[in-house]
C-alpha cells in the first residue's frame, strides 16, 4: 500500500518507522534537507525535499495513486491544507494532525467534512486520555481500552511478596473467581505468550485482560493498592495538560498545573474552569515542588517540553514518595534508560500516534471475514493486541476453538457478543458481529483469519 | 563494526557467484570443454564452502548497519568475488599465473576490460563466456544483485545501495531499496536482450552476439577476438556503438521512460552535457581521422564507436587509435576521465560531477570578482546542497592523488611515461585500452606480476568510487583502540 507522510518530526518519523515496518511503500516529505536525508539514511522509504502542501511537490510524490496521506507537520493549517490538496488530486484516504485547541472543538466536525478528512488526530488530546486512564488506574503501568469499553488491558509489574510472586497461572486462576487472563509476559528482554504453566517471578511485566467492570476489584484482590488519584499535580503547561485538566476536573479531582512562563498560565486560566490551580514557578526547582505540596499529593504528570527534565522530576517526585509518578518521554532511548533505572510509568505521544495508524493502515487492507478494530502494541513493540470486528464471511464462523489449528504465539484473550463479553474456553466459537481480542506475538496480523496455520 | 553482518553478507554474495557460475559450467558442457568444466566445478564447490563457513560462523545478531559496514562490505564482496572469479582461469590452466588470472578477474567484474592475453582465441568458450559475464555482472553491481533476490529487507540497506552505486548521489526509485535493485535489474536484463536480438539479426554468430551484448551492457570491452569489433560487419559496430551510448545513460531515466514522465527526463542536466560531450567529441574526431579513412561513412562510423566506447569506459576498438593524430588522441584521452552518467554501469568520473565542479567553479570565480556575491548552484533544476558540493569537491581531489600515486608506483616499469600514465588512467576509469604500448592492439602481459595486482586495486578503487576500498584498507577500521 502506498502512504504519504508530511513532516519527519518526532511523530512522522515514528509513523514512517511503523509502517515502514509493515511493508507499506512510504514516501515522506518535508522541507528541511536534513531531515530528510536522515530519514532517507535511516528506514527504507523514498524522500522528497519540498513543501507538502504545494501541487508540484504532490504530483512529484505521486500522491493521486495514494491509498493513505498522512499530513504530521508542526502546522495545523499547512495539515489541513495538504491534506486537502492530496484529496482533491486523488489521494483515498487523509489524517491530519489537527492539536490546535481553537479548531478540537464542535468545529472539528466541520472542518473534517469540508476537507473531506478521513481522521484528524490529536496527540495532545490521545495523551491526555492515556494519562487520564493512568490515574484512575494508579496501579498500572499503562491501560488499554477496546472499542466497545468491554474489555480493559493493564500492565502490571509483579512486586515481591505480592499474590502474584512465584505462583504459576493455572493456580492463580484456581486462586481467584474473577474473569481475567494473563496474556503476555515480559521478563529480562525477552516477551513470551505465557502457558498455563507459566510461573510468575518478581520484577516480570504482565498484560492482564479483564472486563472493564472487574478490573478494580480483580487489582484489589491481586494486592495492588488501589486509590484512585485525588490530587495530582501537573508539571508544564502544555496543550496536553489543558485537555488532562479538564478530564480531571469533569471527573472531580483537584488539579495544580506548574507552568514557568507566565503568558500561559494566564491562557489556562482564561481557557480552564475555575476550579484549577494554576502556578507561576519553574517545576524543576525543589522549593517550588515542596512548597506546592509534593508530599501530599497522589499523583505527578511531568509533562515539560524536555524529555530530561522530566525523567529528572519524575525520580525527584519518586524520591518523596508520591505513589504515582507518570512522565512524558518521547525519545526512545531516554525511555528504555529510564526505566531500567526503576521509572516503570512512562507515556510517549508517538507511539500512541503511531499505534493509531498502523491500526488505520491495516484496517484499509481488503480483508474478507474481518476488521481491525483496534490495536496496540505491547511491551516496547514486540507484541500487540488486537481487536477484529467478525463479518458475515467469516470462513471459521462457529467452529469451536479447540479445533482450530492456532499460529504459534497467537492467543484468543476475549470475545463480545451483543451486550456479553467473555474469556473463550476451548468450546467456544467465533460467529459474525462478535468483537474479538487476539494477542500476537512477532506477527502482524491484518485479518482475523490470519490466527489460524496455514493462512 | 558489525562483524556478522559484513560476512554474512559476503557469504551470500559466495552463494550467488556459485549460481552464477552455473552459466559458464553449461556453456562449456555444450561445447564439450570437460577439462573447463571440471575447473568450474571445482570453483562452484568452493564458492559454496565459503558460503557455508560465513553462514556457520557469523550468525548475525543484530541486522542493523551503517554507513561503515555498507562501505566494508561492498569491497569485501567484491575482493572475495574476485579472488573465487579466477580459479577456474587457474584450475583449467588457460591463465596459469594468479596475478594474471586475477587481473583477468578484476578487469572483469570492474568492467574495465584490460587483457593480458596475447591471444584471446585460444580460450575455451567456457572461458571466455565467464570473462565476458563478469562484466555482466559487475555492471549493475552483485551486491545489488544481491538486494533484489533475498527475501528480508532491511532499514539502512541504502548504505550499500550507495556504497556500489556510481555517483554523487543515489535516488531510489521506489520507496523500498529491495523494488529499487529489482527495477534496475529488470530494465538491465531487458536491455541486454534487446542488444542480444539485434546482434543476431545483424548475423553475428550467437555466441558472440551473447559475449560481447554481456560486455556492451557493463561497460566492460572484453572481446574475443584479437582484433575486437574490427572484424564484424558495419551493422553490428553501430548497434554496439548506440548501446554502448544507451548503456552510459543514468538507469533512472530509464525507469523515468517506463513512467511516462519525458518531460522529467528532459530536465535532466547530465543527460544534456552527455549528449554535448558526446556530439561534440564524435564531430571533432571524424574531421580530425578523416584524411586517414575511406570517406566520410568510415570516418564517422570509427570516430562514434570510439567515442561512444571510451566516454562509456567500455574499451571496444573497432580500429587502433593509437596511430590516430594527438589530437583525437587527446580527445579520447580527455573522455577516459570524464567516464559515463552517474547511476549508469560505466565507469571515470561521471559526467554529473564534471558538471557540478564546473558550476562551482563558475561560482568560485564570480565570488572572486564580487566577495559579496552569493549563489546557488542548481542542477536538474533543483537547488544542490552544499554537502553534496564539498562531497563531489573532496572525491575530485582524492580521485586526482590517487591517479597520481598509482602513476608513481607503475613508473618503477621500465616503460615511457604514455604507457604508464594511460595504463594507470585506464584501470583506474575502467577503460580497459591505454596509449603506446598498452594500446588496443596491445595488452598490459608487459608488466610484472606487482604492477598487475596495483592495476587490479586501482580498478577496483576506480568501480566503487575510491572511498569503499580505502577505508577497508585502512588499519583503522579493524583495530579497536
Amino acid at each position: 500500500m502506498k502512504v504519504v507522510v508530511v513532516g519527519g518530526g518526532k511523530i512522522g518519523a515514528t509513523i514512517i518507522e511503523s509502517l515502514a515496518k509493515e511493508s507499506h511503500d512510504v514516501l515522506c516529505i518535508d522541507s528541511n534537507p536534513e531531515v530528510v536525508a536522515e530519514i532517507g539514511n535511516i528506514y527504507d522509504v523514498m524522500t522528497i525535499c519540498g513543501n507538502g502542501s504545494a501541487y508540484d511537490i504532490l504530483k512529484e510524490a505521486g500522491v493521486e495513486n495514494a491509498e493513505l496521506f498522512i499530513a504530521v507537520t508542526g502546522s495545523d493549517e499547512l495539515n489541513m491544507l495538504s491534506c486537502f490538496a492530496a484529496r482533491k488530486m486523488g489521494a483515498k484516504q487523509t489524517v491530519a494532525r489537527i492539536r490546535d485547541l481553537e479548531y478540537n472543538t464542535e468545529s472539528l466536525g466541520f472542518l473534517k467534512s469540508s476537507l473531506q478528512l478521513s481522521m484528524a488526530i490529536n496527540p495532545e488530546k490521545l495523551t491526555a486520555e492515556a494519562l487520564f486512564n493512568l490515574l484512575k488506574l494508579p496501579s498500572a503501568l499503562k491501560v488499554e481500552t477496546f472499542t466497545s469499553r468491554k474489555f480493559q488491558m493493564v500492565e502490571l509489574i509483579v512486586k515481591a511478596n505480592s499474590p502474584l510472586d512465584g505462583i504459576s497461572l493455572i493456580d492463580l486462576r484456581k486462586k481467584y473467581n474473577e474473569k481475567f487472563l494473563v496474556c503476555v509476559l515480559s521478563r529480562g528482554n525477552e516477551v513470551y505468550i505465557p502457558s498455563g504453566n507459566t510461573k510468575l517471578l518478581e520484577g516480570d511485566k504482565i498484560c492482564v485482560i479483564a472486563a472493564s467492570e472487574d478490573t478494580h476489584k480483580l487489582l484489589k484482590s491481586l494486592g495492588y493498592l488501589q486509590k484512585e488519584a485525588k490530587e495530582t499535580i501537573i508539571l508544564g503547561g502544555s496543550k496536553t495538560a489543558h485537555y488532562l485538566t479538564e478530564m480531571l476536573l469533569k471527573d472531580r479531582s483537584s488539579v495544580k498545573i506548574i507552568e514557568k512562563d507566565k503568558q500561559r498560565c494566564e491562557d489556562l486560566c482564561e481557557h480552564l474552569p475555575s476550579g484549577v490551580d494554576v502556578i507561576c514557578g519553574n517545576g524543576m526547582s525543589q522549593d517550588v515542588l515542596m512548597e506546592e505540596g509534593i508530599e501530599t499529593t497522589d499523583a505527578l504528570v511531568a509533562l515539560t517540553g524536555s524529555d530530561e527534565e522530566n525523567i529528572l522530576i519524575s525520580f525527584y517526585a519518586m524520591s518523596k514518595n508520591v505513589s504515582k509518578v507518570i512522565s512524558k518521554v518521547n525519545r526512545n532511548e531516554l525511555s528504555g534508560l529510564a526505566e531500567k533505572l526503576g521509572l516503570d510509568c512512562i507515556v510517549s505521544p508517538k507511539h500512541i500516534i503511531a499505534d493509531i495508524l498502523v491500526r488505520y493502515a491495516r484496517a484499509l487492507h481488503e480483508t474478507i471475514g474481518s476488521k481491525v478494530e483496534s490495536l496496540y502494541s505491547l511491551m516496547g513493540g514486540n507484541a500487540e493486541a488486537l481487536e477484529f470486528t467478525v463479518t458475515q464471511d467469516f470462513e471459521f464462523s462457529g467452529v469451536a476453538l479447540k479445533n482450530l489449528q492456532l499460529k504459534p504465539d497467537i492467543l484468543i484473550a476475549g470475545i463480545i457478543r451483543g451486550l456479553n463479553s467473555f474469556i473463550p474456553g476451548g468450546d467456544d466459537y467465533i460467529t459474525s458481529g462478535d468483537k474479538v481480542i487476539v494477542i500476537a506475538k512477532g506477527k502482524s496480523l491484518c485479518s482475523l483469519a490470519e490466527i489460524a496455520e496455514g493462512r | 563494526m558489525n562483524y556478522r553482518m559484513i560476512f554474512s553478507t559476503v557469504g551470500k554474495v559466495a552463494l550467488i557467484e556459485a549460481g552464477l557460475l552455473l552459466l559458464p559450467l553449461l556453456t562449456a558442457v555444450i561445447y564439450g570443454e570437460w577439462w573447463v568444466v571440471a575447473s568450474f566445478g571445482i570453483t562452484i564447490a568452493v564458492a559454496l564452502a565459503i558460503y557455508l563457513v560465513c553462514k556457520v560462523l557469523f550468525k548475525p545478531k543484530s541486522g542493523i548497519i551503517f554507513s561503515k559496514e555498507g562501505l566494508v562490505t561492498v569491497s569485501l564482496a567484491w575482493i572475495i568475488m574476485s579472488l573465487i572469479g579466477c580459479l577456474p582461469f587457474i584450475i583449467s590452466g588457460e591463465i596459469p599465473d594468479f596475478a594474471d588470472a586475477l587481473f583477468e578477474t578484476v578487469s572483469g567484474f570492474t568492467t574495465t576490460g584490460a587483457s593480458v592475453l596475447t591471444d584471446v582465441e585460444k580460450l575455451s568458450h567456457g572461458s571466455l563466456f565467464w570473462r565476458s559475464f563478469t562484466h555482466w555482472i559487475g555492471g549493475m553491481g552483485v551486491l545489488v544483485f544481491v538486494m533484489a533476490v533475498t527475501k528480508k529487507d532491511t532499514d539502512r540497506s541504502i548504505h550499500i545501495l550507495r556504497a556500489e552505486m556510481p555517483g554523487p548521489t543515489v535516488d531510489k526509485l521506489v520507496p523500498r531499496a529491495k523494488d529499487t535493485a529489482k527495477i534496475l535489474y529488470l530494465i538491465y536484463v531487458v536491455l541486454t536482450a534487446v542488444l542480444i536480438i539485434l546482434l543476431i539479426c545483424g548475423k553475428m554468430p550467437v555466441f558472440d552476439s551473447i559475449v560481447h551484448a554481456f560486455g556492451t551492457a557493463g561497460t566492460g570491452g572484453f572481446g574475443i577476438k584479437n582484433s575486437s569489433i574490427a572484424g564484424y560487419n558495419n551493422y553490428c559496430q553501430w548497434v554496439i556503438a548506440i548501446f554502448m551510448f544507451i548503456f552510459g545513460i543514468n538507469f533512472n531515466l530509464y525507469y523515468l521512460i517506463l513512467l511516462g514522465k519525458f518531460k522529467d527526463v528532459l530536465k535532466s542536466g547530465e543527460l544534456w552535457a552527455y549528449f554535448a560531450i558526446v556530439g561534440v567529441s564524435v564531430v571533432v574526431v571524424t574531421l580530425n581521422i578523416l584524411s586517414m579513412c575511406n570517406g566520410f561513412g568510415e570516418a564517422l562510423r570509427l570516430s562514434a564507436f570510439q567515442v561512444t566506447s571510451i566516454i562509456s569506459t567500455s574499451g571496444f576498438s573497432t580500429a587502433n587509435f593509437d596511430l590516430w593524430p594527438s589530437l583525437s588522441k587527446g580527445i579520447l584521452f580527455t573522455l577516459m576521465f570524464i567516464g559515463g552518467c552517474a547511476g549508469s554501469t560505466a565507469g571515470g568520473f561521471k559526467v554529473s560531477r564534471i558538471v557540478l565542479v564546473g558550476k562551482n567553479i563558475r561560482r568560485e570565480l564570480r565570488r572572486s570578482l564580487h566577495p559579496r556575491n552569493t549563489s546557488v548552484i542548481k542542477f536538474n533544476g533543483k537547488r544542490v546542497d552544499e554537502s553534496t558540493i564539498n562531497g563531489v569537491n573532496g572525491y575530485l581531489a582524492i580521485y586526482v592523488v590517487c591517479i597520481a600515486v598509482i602513476t608513481l608506483l607503475l613508473s618503477i616499469e621500465p616503460f615511457n611515461l604514455e604507457t604508464n600514465f594511460s595504463a594507470t588512467v585506464a584501470c583506474f576509469n575502467n577503460v580497459g585500452p591505454g596509449f603506446s604500448l598498452v594500446g588496443p592492439s596491445a595488452n598490459y602481459s608487459i608488466y610484472s606480476p606487482f604492477s598487475k595486482i596495483l592495476l587490479s586495486l586501482a580498478m577496483l578503487l576506480g568501480r566503487l568510487e575510491i572511498y569503499p576500498i580505502l577505508l577497508t584498507l585502512l588499519p583503522k577500521t579493524w583495530i579497536k583502540k
